[in-house]
C-alpha cells in the first residue's frame, strides 16, 4: 500500500493575512481562504501537517525540524512593521525521525534540527498559526535545499511517504510558496496592492486553472518554465510543486479547489486544496523520470537541466577496480559469461560431486563493471552514498546466473556467508532483500562485518549449493 | 564639528564556522578549532586596527535579506540568541548589540534623499542576522563598539547585477556622505565571502581540516583574481567584473556588500591588505583591509 496525503495544500508565505487582514481587502480574503482550508482539514481524519517550505533554504542536505516544542517570537525581515509573531508549535518528532531515516535510506543527505531558538521560517510560522491555531495537529517541517534539483526533490517526497506509511500517519501535505513572487521593491500603502504585472497575473491564473482541475503533475513539469517566467531568481527555485506532486504519486487527476487568489505586496498569493479523489481526467502529456533513490552530489552548474541521477550512479568506475581476470578453467569449474569477471585467478564456481562451491559474489555487472545502487566511494576515494538494497539484489542476481550456468537455481543454495563493510548502516536493507530473495528458500546464513572488499562494493556473498541426485 | 572619517574598509567573511572554531563563551557548541588560516587572518586584522581610533562599525550583510528596499536597524540595543538556520549545529550565539541609531538614521535619511527605497527597522523582537553577528565578532570580539547594520537589498534578484550595483554605488555614496557629516570615525564592513560553492555534505567532525579545500579549480582562479584586483587597488575593475564573478563563482557579493563598501571608500586606487585567505566548506574567503586612514596623509 502506498500512502498519499489526505489533502494537499498550496498556501502563501507572507505575514499579511495573519498580522494585517483588516488593512486590505485581498489580505482579508486570503485570511478567509486560510480559515476555509483549516476547516477542510478539521473535517478529515488527518493526524499531522507535513510542511515543505520554500522560505527555509538549506545547504547540507535536507533539514527536518525535530524540536518537540519550538518556541520563539518571529519578526519578518521585510515586514517587521506589521508586528511580531509569537509562536509555539507541537512537532511530530516520531515522524521527523522516520522521515530523516527514510531520507538516508534513499540516499539523501538528511539532518534533524532540534535547537532552542532555531529560526523557523516565516512561511511555516504563518501557515501553522493559520491552519492549526490551537496546535490540534502536530507538524513536521522540512527545508528546501538550494542545490536540490527535481530528482532530489522527488526522492525527498518519496522518503516522506515511506515514513508516513511506516507509521500509518494520515498527513496533510502543505507547500508554502508564492505563485509569482515579484514584490514591489519599495514600500506601498495597503490600498495600492495589486499583482505586480499583467504577465505575472496571467501566469498565476494559468497555474490556478491547472490546480483547480487537479492537474498537479502538469504544474510540476512546468516548474522550470514558471520559475523563469514569474519568479524572482531567489536561491530557492520553484521546487515545491515537484515535492507536492511526488507526494501525490505524480498524479494529474486530483480534485482541486482554489480557495483564494490575491496580491500580497505584488506577489501572487493563493490558497489551493487538492484532494486525492480522482477527477476522472487529466491525462499527462509527457513524463519525467520518477527517481527512486538519490545517488549523491551533482553538478550544480547544470541548473535547469536535471542530470539523470540513475545514469550518474551507474557510470563505469574502472579506475577504482583491480584488474579483471578471465575465470580459471579446469574440468570441474563452472564459469558464466553472464557473471562479472573475477578480480584474480579463480573460477566463478567449482563442482565437487553434487556440491557447488561459488567464489565470493558481489554486485558488479559484467562488461561495464557498473555497481547497481552506486559505488561506496568516488574516484578520489571519497565516501559517497549507495543503496545497499540495490547492491544486495544485484549480488543475488549474479549468484543466480552462476547457479543457472551449472544447471542449478536459488532453490539449491544450502549455506551462505555474507560480508558487509558496514553492519550498522546496511544490515537492515540487506536483510530485507534477503528475506525477499534467498531467504525464501531457507539456506543457513552467517553475516559478518569486514573492513573492505577488493572493489568499491558494500556486500559480497559466499555460497554453497547442492544439486542433482546424491551419488 | 570635525569632519567624520572612514578609517578602514573591510572585506570580512561571516561563515559561522569561524566563531564556532574560536569557542567564545557566547556560542553554545564546542569545537576543537579549525580554519586557522582564516582565524589567524582575523587576528592580523584585529592587530592592524588595534591602535586605530574609531566610533562605530557600519556593516552590510547578505543575510538580512530585504526585498522591499534597504533597511537599517533603528533601535539602540538588541539582545537575543542567533541560531544559524543552515549550520545550527555550529552557531547558537547569545548576542548583545548596541546600535548607533543616530548614524543609522543619518545614512537612512541621506539614502532616502538620494532616491533609494529605505526603511528603519524598529521592532524590538527583531533578530539580527548571523552574518552581521559573525563578522562583527571576528572583527571586534569585545563588542564594545556600536554598529550600524544595513540590510541586503535583493536588487540583483529583481533586476540584474548591474542594476544592483547602481543601487549599491548610490547607497555607498550616501553612506560616505552621512559618515563624513556625522563627525564620526567608522570602519565599514562588507560581510562577504568570495567564491561561494559549498560542499553539500559535512564531515562528522565539522572542523576536520583534512577535508577542507576549495570546491573547484575554477573557484580558486576566481578567488585569486579578485584578491589580486583588490591588492592592486583596481576597485573599478572589480565592479566591472562583478556580474561575471557573481554568475561564475556563485558569489554572495550579489547581495551588494562589496560594491557598497568600495563605493563608500570612493572607489579607491590604493591597494588593500590581504590578512588571510582560506576555504570554508568549499567556499573561498579572504580577509582584506583598505586602510583609508593612511591614504590622506600620504597624498
Ligand atoms: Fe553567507
Amino acid at each position: 500500500m502506498t500512502a498519499q496525503p489526505v489533502k494537499s495544500l498550496v498556501v502563501p508565505a507572507h505575514p499579511h493575512p495573519l498580522l494585517a487582514p483588516e488593512k486590505n481587502e485581498g489580505w482579508g480574503k486570503i485570511r478567509e481562504a486560510y480559515d476555509n482550508a483549516r476547516e477542510i482539514i478539521e473535517q478529515t481524519d488527518a493526524d499531522v501537517l507535513v510542511i515543505y517550505s520554500t522560505l527555509w533554504p538549506s545547504i547540507i542536505g535536507h533539514q527536518i525540524q525535530a524540536h518537540p516544542n519550538p518556541e520563539w517570537v518571529l519578526v519578518d525581515a521585510d515586514f517587521h512593521d506589521l508586528g511580531s509573531i509569537p509562536y509555539q508549535f507541537r512537532v511530530d518528532t516520531e515522524l521527523a525521525e522516520a522521515w530523516h531515516k527514510a531520507n538516508q535510506n534513499r540516499g539523501l543527505e538528511s539532518r534533524k534540527v532540534a535547537y532552542d531558538g532555531f529560526p523557523i521560517d516565516v512561511g511555516s510560522v504563518v501557515a501553522c498559526k493559520l491552519l492549526n491555531p490551537d496546535n490540534r495537529l502536530p507538524v513536521v517541517i522540512c527545508s528546501s535545499n538550494v542545490y536540490a534539483n527535481r530528482a532530489e526533490t522527488t526522492v525527498l517526497a518519496k522518503s516522506c511517504l515511506d515514513a508516513i506509511n511506516q507509521l500509518g500517519r494520515k498527513a496533510v501535505a502543505v507547500s508554502i510558496m508564492s505563485l509569482s513572487n515579484r514584490m514591489f521593491t519599495a514600500p506601498i500603502q495597503p490600498h495600492e496592492d495589486r499583482i505586480h504585472s499583467a504577465k505575472d497575473d496571467e501566469w498565476n491564473l494559468k497555474i490556478l486553472e491547472f490546480l483547480g482541475a487537479g492537474r498537479l503533475e502538469d504544474v510540476a513539469q512546468l516548474s522550470r518554465t514558471i520559475h523563469h517566467q514569474i519568479r524572482v531568481q531567489k536561491v530557492v527555485a520553484f521546487k515545491p510543486m515537484w515535492w507536492l506532486s511526488s507526494m501525490n504519486q505524480h498524479r494529474n487527476d486530483l480534485t482541486g479547489e482554489v480557495l483564494g487568489y490575491e496580491p500580497i505586496h505584488g506577489a501572487g498569493a493563493a490558497v489551493v486544496v487538492l484532494d486525492p479523489t480522482s477527477s476522472g481526467q487529466g491525462d499527462k502529456e509527457y513524463d519525467e523520470d520518477s527517481v527512486e533513490t538519490f545517488a549523491g552530489d551533482r553538478d550544480v552548474l547544470d541548473e535547469g537541466k536535471d542530470s539523470n541521477l540513475v545514469e550518474i550512479k551507474e557510470q563505469p568506475i574502472h579506475s577504482q577496480h583491480p584488474e579483471l581476470w578471465e575465470p580459471t578453467d579446469t574440468n570441474t569449474s563452472v564459469n558464466s559469461q553472464e557473471a562479472p569477471k573475477p578480480v584474480g585467478a579463480y573460477p566463478h564456481a567449482r563442482r565437487e560431486g553434487n556440491v557447488l562451491y561459488l567464489s565470493g559474489v558481489g554486485p558488479r555487472q559484467p562488461g561495464t563493471s557498473q555497481i547497481p545502487g552506486g559505488a561506496i566511494k568516488d574516484e578520489n576515494g571519497k565516501a559517497v552514498d549507495y543503496d545497499i538494497k540495490a547492491q544486495t539484489r544485484a549480488v543475488v542476481s549474479n549468484i543466480e546466473k552462476i547457479l543457472n550456468e551449472a544447471g542449478a537455481s536459488l532453490e539449491n543454495v544450502v549455506d551462505v556467508t555474507t560480508f558487509l563493510i558496514d553492519m550498522d548502516r546496511d544490515f537492515k536493507g540487506y536483510n530485507e532483500v534477503w528475506a525477499e530473495t534467498l531467504g525464501a528458500y531457507g539456506p543457513t546464513r552467517t553475516t559478518i562485518a569486514i573492513k573492505a572488499l577488493p572493489t568499491p562494493i558494500a556486500v559480497e556473498m559466499k555460497v554453497v549449493a547442492r544439486f542433482g541426485d546424491d551419488e | 564639528m570635525a569632519e567624520g572619517q572612514i578609517v578602514a574598509g573591510l572585506l570580512a567573511p561571516h561563515p559561522p564556522h569561524l566563531v564556532y572554531a574560536e569557542n567564545p563563551p557566547q556560542n553554545e557548541p564546542n569545537s576543537e578549532g579549525g580554519w586557522e588560516q582564516l582565524r589567524w587572518g582575523y587576528e592580523r586584522l584585529r592587530k592592524s586596527l588595534e591602535d586605530v581610533d574609531y566610533d562605530c562599525i557600519v556593516i552590510l550583510s547578505p543575510h538580512w535579506q530585504t526585498y522591499v528596499g534597504t533597511h537599517f536597524l533603528g533601535l539602540e540595543r538588541f539582545e537575543s540568541l542567533s541560531v544559524d538556520p543552515i549550520f545550527p549545529n555550529l552557531f547558537r550565539f547569545k548576542y548583545d548589540v548596541t546600535v548607533d541609531v543616530e548614524l543609522s538614521k543619518a545614512i537612512h535619511d541621506q539614502a532616502k534623499d538620494d532616491g533609494l527605497a529605505v526603511k528603519m527597522m524598529e521592532n524590538q523582537d527583531f533578530r539580527i542576522d548571523y552574518g552581521t553577528i559573525t563578522s562583527c565578532h571576528m572583527i571586534r570580539p569585545e563588542w564594545d563598539k556600536p554598529i550600524v547594520s544595513i540590510s541586503s537589498n535583493r536588487g540583483h534578484a529583481y533586476y540584474s547585477v548591474e542594476v544592483m550595483q547602481e543601487m549599491m554605488i548610490q547607497l555607498g555614496k550616501a553612506t560616505r556622505k552621512a559618515i563624513l557629516e556625522s563627525g564620526k570615525k567608522c570602519v565599514i564592513v562588507a560581510s562577504n565571502s568570495l567564491s561561494h560553492r559549498h560542499f553539500t555534505t559535512e564531515s562528522e567532525v565539522p572542523e576536520d581540516m583534512s577535508v577542507e579545500h576549495i570546491s573547484s579549480h575554477a573557484m580558486h582562479l576566481w578567488d585569486m583574481r579578485m584578491i589580486e584586483l583588490m591588492r592592486s587597488g583596481k576597485s573599478q575593475q572589480i565592479v566591472n567584473e562583478m556580474p561575471e564573478f557573481v554568475e561564475q563563482a556563485i558569489a554572495e557579493s550579489d547581495g551588494g556588500a562589496l560594491t557598497w563598501m568600495l563605493s563608500a571608500l570612493d572607489m579607491p586606487d590604493e591597494p588593500a591588505i590581504l590578512h588571510g585567505y582560506g576555504t570554508i566548506i568549499g567556499t573561498g574567503n579572504a580577509i582584506m583591509e583598505w586602510p583609508s586612514r593612511n591614504w590622506r596623509e600620504n597624498s
